[in-house]
């Protein structure tokens, strides 16, 4: 009784837009009667197409599918109706998200869909591009970031932001952490040791560099420079986190400490994280928003994403089918 | 990567049809040879039960493969874990038809007991309903899958009141005793691969719908549970 043998399918053939009638014949009939069932198209989802393509080229305005999960957190970013435009291009096309307080919520979707841009909104890191544009609300605990009132530096301390390339300044280990600190006037040498030392041990630094703190830090490793950013970042002791894919320029030992920090830091910052390491957000996240063409597509609970999305574009993507 | 978890997907689907097939032979030949009282059938079926059991092995471990391989999500991994999980149903349903062939053998030598009419009815029931759980597999049909469930509940009756039967013709004749107990052993193996046929629909639901529905589509309300065993869906 030979196993099947392979049988070549061409792509077309596997996806069709009707599935192929499946013989039925009596089962309890002799052999030669019954046909062996055909084999099927592969996936079987009852994931429903959005419509964002007809949507997009229409011009018309597009409805995010939000999974019910995400209402039933304390938010602590809202994000109400986002528009961004570099000079006439428009990068965000109406962008409704709530970041839930405390948890990881990851931002997914091809390259130029607007994650970076979205993420850079949030601290204001826009305002520093000529041209640009923004329309729609986005509070902050409550408070509108963009007021007029809002100052940027002060919104900034609020705000932890670490990017894709490692970026310590050129100066000792130990000033790159208290560097923010150091801003805010702060002297008492005390202070600064302490908040040193707890932002060390917080980004699972400190028994690598306890005894070279006066040393430069361009001279650590890559994934170190990264836990050091990541040290600088909390200790200001932000209310959220911004990391702008912050493992794709490490190699894979320092990318599971960086992920092991992120779910260290779990209900202690609200962390909003882009990568485009599916695998990644699907780890470290408790929430993910998967975005394209400027616009956000699906949110809800991670879980819901990677195993039962409500829309055909989201499993395309996560499933790696897309274009 | 796309290209290669699509053909080990496709690979994935041709076993697990290859091994539906194969099951589904063994049930209608078990079937075949207790109502044609055929020997020499029940005995293959009897015999064929290790190779399936050898197929089901290498599905699972073709499944275990492309889960480490790929991380497959969403679709693909649903549709992975339903293979894993049917193959698994079919294997033992195998190992019924096996047993209802033994009865067979059995029952061969004796002729004093006509096969009851009403498990017949059963046969086609339950042999439909391997089938079209299949079906279901192949097109993604929840709708039919969940027909499927809804159908368990009259196998179940049917071999309630196949067993009162029987019980009634060992009251009424104690020396077809024998006989009945045999008999009484085929409908409940019977009523065994509507539940796991049941299962596999429920697999099917979960593939598409990604709604773990077991557990839900249990005995119609009112209905009692037979006394001495299970009779809803999911024995696994």
């Amino acid at each position: 009784m030979p196993a099947p043998g392979p049988q070549p399918r061409t792509r077309e053939r596997l996806v069709p837009a009707e599935r192929p009638p499946v013989p039925v014949r009596a089962a309890l009939g002799p052999p030669e009667e019954r046909a062996p069932l055909a084999p099927s198209t592969l996936p079987q989802s009852n994931a429903r197409s959005s419509g964002l393509f007809d949507a997009v080229r229409r011009g018309e305005p597009f409805q995010a599918t939000i999974h019910p999960s995400v209402a039933r957190e304390t938010p602590i970013l809202e994000i109400e109706h986002l528009d961004l435009w570099y000079g006439k291009a428009q990068a965000l096309h109406d962008v409704s998200l709530v970041c839930p307080a405390g948890k990881v919520t990851a931002l997914i979707g091809p390259s130029g869909c607007g994650k970076s841009t979205l993420l850079r909104c949030v601290n204001r890191m826009n305002d520093l591009i000529e041209n640009v544009r923004v329309g729609g609300r986005l509070r902050l605990a409550g408070q509108d970031v963009y007021a007029r009132s809002v100052d940027v530096i002060e919104l900034r301390k609020r705000i932890g932001m670490v990017f894709q390339k490692p970026n310590p300044f050129p100066m000792s280990i130990y000033e790159n952490v208290v560097y923010p600190l150091r801003v805010d006037g702060e002297r008492d040498r005390r202070v600064l040791d302490e908040v040193c030392e707890s932002s060390l041990r917080s980004a699972g630094l400190w028994d690598e560099v306890k005894d070279r703190l006066a040393k430069s830090a361009v001279a650590l490793s890559g994934g170190q420079q990264q836990r050091l950013c990541i040290a600088r970042a909390i200790a200001a002791e932000p209310e959220v986190l911004l990391l702008d894919e912050p493992c794709s320029a490490l190699d894979p030992i320092a990318t599971g400490r960086i992920e092991e920090l992120i779910h260290q830091f779990e209900g202690a910052y609200s962390i909003l994280i882009v990568t485009h390491n599916m695998q990644q957000a699907s780890r470290v996240s408790d929430f993910t928003a998967f975005m394209y063409l400027g616009r956000l597509v699906e949110f809800g609970a991670t879980d819901e994403i990677f195993l039962q999305p409500a829309l055909k574009e989201t499993e395309d993507y996560v499933t790696g089918r897309f274009g | 990567m796309t290209k290669h978890l699509q053909r080990d997907l496709e690979g994935l689907e041709r076993r697990t049809l290859f091994l539906a097939g194969e099951v589904e032979e063994a049930v209608r030949r078990s079937i075949r040879a207790l109502l044609d009282r055929r020997v020499e059938l029940a005995e293959r079926v009897i015999d064929g039960d290790d190779e399936i059991d050898r197929h089901e092995v290498e599905l699972e471990e073709e499944c275990l493969k492309v889960l480490a391989l790929h991380n497959p999500v969403a679709s693909d991994l649903r549709f992975i874990v339903a293979c894993l999980k049917i193959e698994n149903d079919l294997e033992r349903i195998a190992d019924l038809a096996a047993n209802i062939a033994e009865r067979s053998v059995s029952l061969a030598e004796r002729s004093a007991l006509p096969v009851p009419p009403r498990i017949r009815e059963m046969v086609e029931t339950c042999a439909r309903m391997l089938r079209q759980s299949i079906e279901a597999f192949v097109r993604g049909d929840a709708a039919l899958a969940r027909r499927i469930c809804a159908e368990d509940a009259q196998v179940d009756q049917a071999n309630r009141l196949i067993i009162q039967e029987l019980l009634a013709a060992m009251h009424r004749e104690p020396a077809c005793i024998d006989e009945a107990v045999e008999l009484i052993s085929v409908s409940k193996n019977l009523e065994r691969i509507g539940d796991h046929a049941t299962n596999i629909a429920e697999d099917v639901v979960y593939l598409v719908e990604g709604d773990i529905i077991r557990h839900r589509t249990k005995r119609a309300p009112g209905e009692q549970a037979p006394a001495g065993g299970r009779s809803g869906p999911s024995a696994r």
